[in-house]
């Protein structure tokens, strides 16, 4: 992403790109480890989506369906919020680590 | 018609806002600018005015509902003093960082402790790097015209930054004096239409005001933001004219009184620059060559224009009304000093405090700053460049 000079901006720090926080990747900012959603073991709910501080938990129809990598930081709160004896997200060592502008 | 009026400086104030009559008006009382706020809850009350006028729970609040109102779009003034300015403090960088030109007449107090409801710069010499231009008045027709020209100034389309109008605590605030009061149509016309570049209320358009900046962004704004009030002495300049073509009393960033061949110059803002005028008179009539100097514009510091006014000079008093412990002299001090740097040859400079807390400033007292001057020109010695004036030592 282009970043524009003092010069470019318009001023009183006026955002006229409303909404534009979707492009700050905050998946970015994961170090080691992240979320894995089990969905055998999920009772839906939907404490982890009520938790999570970056709106990361995928939620297709009425259903909790995985973590979106992009903005999931990976704080493990979901994880420790989770409510079922075994789990149904557990936090795990990240192989590879997303790059930013990987989702570009 | 041009009137005369018998106004003190809060009421010479309201009369303007009257006549301006903003589209928001919120402020919360406090000594010695109560009478500003309570003129203008009259005369909203007896239907003088249209505008909005909110009376909130604290000063803090006051400065938020400009900083909403101004968002908005609308035109926007507010008054306080002291405690109160300081009580805005976390606002008064939000407005300027948003660009908002909110007006605002600050009756110069002392900041506790101890607690003191009488005249000093303490409160908006705390809040110069706050972002605001600083316009200081000598008397109550000062106070007026300055605070007409402030809208002009702060809603130029180059600056669009908020202004700051001073006027001394009780000496200016709550002295009578006859003013000049102008028509209303000629400065409703004067000070013009008002519009918003961005309006919150303009709900065509998507847009965020204050988001939060990280590390790649805050610098570039903070910059952006610093080059509204860089734009500003163009058109303080201009707009100060103009005042003078359409009512007679031309304005520009200070004042200099029987400077033509000074040798020892005096530098004071505010009231005391009208008791320094008597004293300068009396040490003219006794053959002595001393000018005064009054900054009108404090922020952004004509440091150029006062460094060319002053190099020729043999010594200078700067004086302060507010202290800035541990630093190297008081604010005005600094800026004037900090000036002259660039030039080979620079004139002996020192620095007095006077007045905190209100304490008086007579003409006695400016003669014995003349008698130092004297001294220094002399001898081209500087014994303390730093003393304070009618305190007990
Ligand atoms: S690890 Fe944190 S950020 Fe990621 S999905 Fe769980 S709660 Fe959200
Ligand atoms: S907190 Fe655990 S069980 Fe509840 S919805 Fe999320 S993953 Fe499923």
């Amino acid at each position: 992403m282009k970043k524009e000079t003092w010069k470019e901006l318009t001023i009183g720090t006026i955002n006229l790109d409303a909404g534009n926080s979707v492009k700050n990747l905050t998946g970015t900012w994961r170090s080691g480890k992240k979320p894995q959603f089990i969905e055998e073991k999920c009772i839906q709910c939907f404490f982890c989506w009520l938790y999570c501080p970056h709106s990361a938990i995928l939620v297709e129809g009425d259903e909790v369906k995985g973590i979106n990598y992009d903005y999931c930081t990976g704080c493990g709160m979901c994880s420790v919020e989770c409510p079922p004896k075994e789990k149904a997200i557990i936090m795990v060592k990240e192989e590879a680590k997303l790059a930013e502008g990987d989702a570009e | 018609m041009s009137t005369l009026k018998t106004l003190n400086g809060n009421q010479a104030i309201a009369e303007a806002v009257r006549q301006i009559d903003p589209d928001v008006m919120a402020a919360y009382p406090i000594t010695p600018s109560t009478a500003i706020v309570e003129t203008i809850a009259k005369f909203k009350a007896d239907g003088l005015i249209t505008g909005e006028f909110v009376c909130p729970e604290s000063e803090h609040s006051a400065m938020s509902v400009c900083i909403g109102a101004s968002s908005a779009g609308g035109r926007v003034m507010t008054a306080t003093a002291s405690q109160g300015l300081a009580l805005m403090w976390e606002m008064l960088y939000i407005a300027a960082g948003l660009r908002l030109p909110i007006v605002a007449a600050i009756v110069n107090r002392s900041l506790s402790a101890p607690i003191n409801i009488h005249g000093d710069h303490s409160d908006t010499m705390g809040a110069r790097d706050s972002g605001w231009i600083q316009i200081y008045s000598e008397n109550c027709q000062e106070a007026y015209d300055n605070f007409i020209q402030a809208f002009r100034i702060g809603e130029d389309l180059k600056v669009r930054t908020p202004v700051f109008v001073g006027l001394d605590g009780f000496i200016i605030s709550h002295s009578l004096e006859v003013i000049q009061v102008e028509d209303d149509a000629k400065v409703k016309k004067f000070v013009g239409e008002y519009k918003s570049v961005y309006p919150l209320l303009d709900t065509s358009r998507k847009m965020t005001v204050g988001p939060i900046d990280f590390t790649d962004y805050y610098f570039e704004h903070k910059r952006n933001q610093m080059e509204g009030i860089e734009n500003a002495p163009p058109v303080i300049e201009a707009v100060g004219k103009e005042f003078g073509q359409k009512f007679g009393r031309e304005y520009g960033f200070f004042e200099e009184y029987r400077m033509d061949d000074a040798e020892l110059c005096i530098v004071v803002m505010s009231s005391a620059a009208g008791t320094c005028k008597d004293a300068v008179d009396e040490l003219r009539s006794d053959g002595k060559r001393i000018g005064l100097l009054k900054p009108r514009i404090f922020r952004p510091f004509p440091h150029e224009k006062i460094a060319e006014a002053l190099k020729k000079m043999k010594a200078i008093a700067v004086l302060d009304r507010s202290s800035s412990p541990g630093a190297f002299g008081a604010p005005l001090f600094t800026e004037v000093r900090s000036a002259l740097y660039d030039y080979a040859e620079r004139p002996h400079i020192v620095n007095y405090v006077y007045g905190l807390g209100g304490r008086d400033i007579k003409v006695e007292h400016f003669k014995e700053v003349a008698l130092k001057l004297e001294k220094i020109a002399e001898t081209g010695k500087v014994e303390e460049i730093y003393g304070y004036i009618n305190l007990r030592e």
